[in-house]
């Protein structure tokens, strides 16, 4: 009896076992429209509104929590804020003299961002789900590919670039965010005018490693990173031009090749509740004049 | 001594996994504590396989790890690798042992997480993922065994609770019982 229950046992480990190498491996194996991701996406179109709906019910309980770690950062928060505010006053005092100048320029330069959104068709979405582990930094959103959402095109919010699309499936998208570690971005330090690529760095949410940059050096703590767009039309970049990535937080090492430059992203990845695909990301790849 | 096998334990199982993995996915992912948030599928797996075994343990580990690979559009199989592993060592223990102590849920919670983050390391790393072994993975992957360790005897609590029609007599309270009804042991009776 006892032997019986022991192999019993031991079967049952060793099915599951084989059934989970099985499905590595043929996920590995197929292609992105094989019948394991066919299957998976259909799953997820089952789970989407469950998860949609316990997101929703669920909210008050992540702001409870979020409350409380935005007023244990609050103080710090505030001492960081007052030393900012000294340096933003004294100069301001040196920008009123192109205040009028600053206006024009403004009001210009909001009316081209205004248009070329517009021509990427952006469709804004909800995200209704995050994941969680240090591998896969993905969001999931309540827009498919019946609104025109397809993969690979770029994601942003409010602020800047926050992804691009995993994959889709008819009523909702996986968002792959700047963290994941698959993820890279061609782009250039706007003030440096250094072009490189963006990358995430493993185990860190809030921070990326702009990297393969030819003049390390010309790049200072504060610089805009944006992306870089289609500089060649052999290589077309899903990415549109100037879209905002990040600043640059820190530079590391001394030599040119040892150096490390830090990228705060300017979106917040870890709460993100609405974001926008653009989804015609070419758009203007033929008119665009990045270096 | 044994479990019971129905379609009413099969549906209990299955609405634990499902509310567990909706829980992670929409609500604990997003509350970080220094930067990292807690994973609860490691402790709901780990739990189980102490509450009902190792059989129980791996195919409840095995199919949340399904869930969650298929929610999140990961590579299927991985998440049900480990936590199948974390569910049936949890379930070895209980059937070897059979620890009493009121802290072991905690224990077997930190070391289950720590096979599962581990598990999952060791498992992109041969997937061919392009990573460095950096510090910030280390400390990742240490504060999250950190912070499951104070989840775990909650998540047992309340999978205890939910499991608690399947479970066999739990030995302390059979050890009461033998006193109030007045024998200190069987021999004692003949």
């Amino acid at each position: 009896m006892y032997d019986r229950q022991v192999r019993r046992r031991r079967a049952i480990l060793f099915a599951l076992v084989a059934c989970c190498l099985v499905l590595i491996t043929a996920y590995f194996g197929e292609s992105s429209g094989g019948p394991l991701k066919s299957v998976q996406t259909g799953a997820m179109e089952v789970l989407a509104p469950i998860q949609e709906g316990a997101n929703k019910a669920l909210k008050p309980l992540r702001d409870l929590f979020g409350w409380f770690g935005d007023t244990w950062d609050a103080k710090d928060e505030r001492d960081a804020l007052r030393k900012e505010r000294d340096q933003l006053l004294a100069e301001v005092t040196k920008l009123q003299g192109a205040d009028a100048e600053n206006d024009e320029l403004r009001g210009l330069l909001e009316y081209s961002q205004n248009a070329s959104l517009d021509a990427y068709a952006p469709v804004t979405a909800q995200v209704y789900s995050r994941s969680y582990s240090t591998w896969y930094s993905t969001i999931e959103i309540n827009k498919g590919s019946s609104d025109g959402v397809r993969p690979d095109q770029p994601v942003i919010n409010d602020v800047g670039l926050v992804g691009k699309v995993k994959s889709v499936s008819d009523g909702n998208a996986v968002v792959m965010l700047l963290s994941d570690a698959d993820f890279g971005v061609s782009a250039r330090a706007l003030n440096a005018d250094q072009p490189g690529i963006a990358l995430p760095i493993t185990g860190s949410r809030n921070e990326l490693l702009f990297d393969l940059v030819p003049q390390a050096k010309k790049v200072r703590e504060g610089d805009r990173i944006v992306t870089a767009g289609t500089i060649t039309n052999d290589l077309p970049s899903p990415f549109p031009p100037d879209i905002l990535i990040g600043t640059v937080r820190k530079v590391q090492g001394e030599g040119e090749l040892e150096r490390q430059i830090h990228v705060k992203p300017a979106a917040d990845l870890r709460s993100l509740d609405f974001v926008r695909v653009l989804t015609k990301p070419a758009a203007d790849s033929l008119a665009s004049t990045t270096p | 001594m044994t479990t019971t096998w129905n379609a009413g334990a099969v549906a209990r199982l299955f609405a634990l996994g499902l509310a567990g993995g909706i829980l992670q996915l929409t609500t604990v992912s997003q509350i970080t504590v220094l930067g990292v948030p807690a994973d609860l599928a490691p402790l709901l797996a780990a739990s189980v396989g102490l509450l009902l075994g190792s059989v129980p343990g791996a195919c409840f580990g095995f199919g949340l790890g399904l869930l969650m690979d298929t929610a999140l559009a990961q590579t299927l199989g991985i998440t049900s690798l480990v936590l199948l592993t974390a569910g049936y060592g949890a379930g070895r223990l209980r059937e070897l042992r059979d620890p009493a102590h009121a802290l072991v849920p905690v224990a077997v919670g930190a070391a289950a997480t720590a096979v599962v983050m581990l598990g999952f390391t060791v498992m992109q790393f041969l997937l061919g993922v392009d990573a460095p072994v950096s510090v910030l993975l280390v400390r990742q992957i240490v504060l999250t065994i950190v912070l499951n360790t104070l989840l775990a005897l909650p998540v047992y609590l309340v999978c205890r609770r939910v499991l608690a029609p399947l479970l066999p007599d739990d030995p302390r309270r059979r050890r009461r019982r033998a006193y109030t009804t007045g024998g200190l042991s069987p021999l004692s009776r003949a």
